[in-house]
């Protein structure tokens, strides 16, 4: 499951990233979260916020729902 | 459904932003290194809030011109919906300051100028609150909300370019330069502007739409 979630990530990831092309001169080499990457759990953090906002966007649309439902009730009144 | 495309991309693009902005590649940069990723989320808060507060004073101007009372109505509530994402942007900008800048706050205009902004917009709700007669509330709001909206200009846009500021894009260091925004980034801060935007605008509707069933059966009562 991981593996390709990560797949499909890495290709979608790819095909973007394909579309521009970047140089970037590696002169000085600034510390960036590597190893954070490296072992992968950053999908992790990825998924929860993914999960986090999931569950945001639900609660919209319930109340969306809720008041296009109390919206119909008046006009019928 | 059909009218509801808008939220659609709305959340996609901002799961989107959540995703890429994650797992793509980014300039490396000292002192900022991976919090970088921050621009697609502090920025769009305050991409948002301009354009709700413009919401608001557009609603502001039409008010004051046909003397309707929704209009009072729907500033109001793009006002808070605007103080809501800034709110957002500031405690942002500050966790991200405390790790970059290495403190809270900083005397900065930029900084300054937000807070204040905030507290112009603040004044404007005290202002509505404190007027019982409607027409009279609606009509001194929206003059007060014109006014808010040009501090609003003057302490974002005007005087932080003006002079020396930590924030990028001000004081001669403009904000999309290459080193700031490259293309890999703004594949994903373009669509997180957008998708952020919209939400806000999802949510204002919904305040917009609660307040005035609110009206509706106070009235009918």
């Amino acid at each position: 499951m991981n593996s390709l979630y990560k797949k499909i990530v890495t290709v979608l990831g790819m095909l973007i990233l394909s579309v521009t092309a970047f140089a970037q001169d590696k002169c000085e080499r600034v510390e960036m979260a590597e190893g954070l990457y490296q072992s992968g759990k950053i999908y992790v953090v990825v998924t929860v916020l993914s999960i986090i906002f999931t569950g945001i966007v639900g609660y919209l649309i319930m109340l969306d729902r809720k008041i296009s439902k109390l919206e119909k009730e008046i006009k019928n009144k | 459904m059909k009218k509801n495309w808008w939220k659609i991309i709305a959340v996609l693009f901002v799961l989107y932003t959540i995703i890429a902005g994650f797992l793509f590649k980014v300039p490396a940069q000292p002192i900022l290194h991976e919090t970088i990723r921050n621009l697609y989320f502090h920025v769009p808060m305050w991409f948002s809030m301009m354009t709700i507060l413009f919401v608001s004073l557009w609603h502001s101007i039409k008010g004051l011109s046909n003397s309707n009372i929704e209009s009072d109505i729907v500033a109001s509530q793009a006002a808070h919906t605007g103080m809501l994402v800034g709110a957002l942007g500031l405690i942002t900008g500050s966790l991200w300051a405390k790790y970059t800048w290495g403190a809270w706050w900083v005397a900065d205009t930029k900084l300054n100028g937000a807070a204040i902004t905030m507290l112009i917009y603040l004044a404007y709700f005290v202002l509505r609150g404190s007027i019982d007669e409607e027409q009279k509330r609606a009509r001194i709001a929206a003059v007060y909300n014109i006014f808010a909206y040009v501090m609003l200009i003057v302490f974002l846009m005007i005087l932080p370019r003006l002079s020396d500021s930590l924030h990028p894009g001000n004081g001669g260091n403009p904000g999309f330069n290459q080193y700031d925004l490259d293309s890999n980034m703004r594949l994903v801060f373009y669509p997180a502007v957008i998708g952020w935007i919209l939400l806000t605008v999802w949510i204002f509707t919904l305040r917009v739409r609660l307040e005035k069933i609110k009206r509706k059966t106070l009235i009918d009562e």
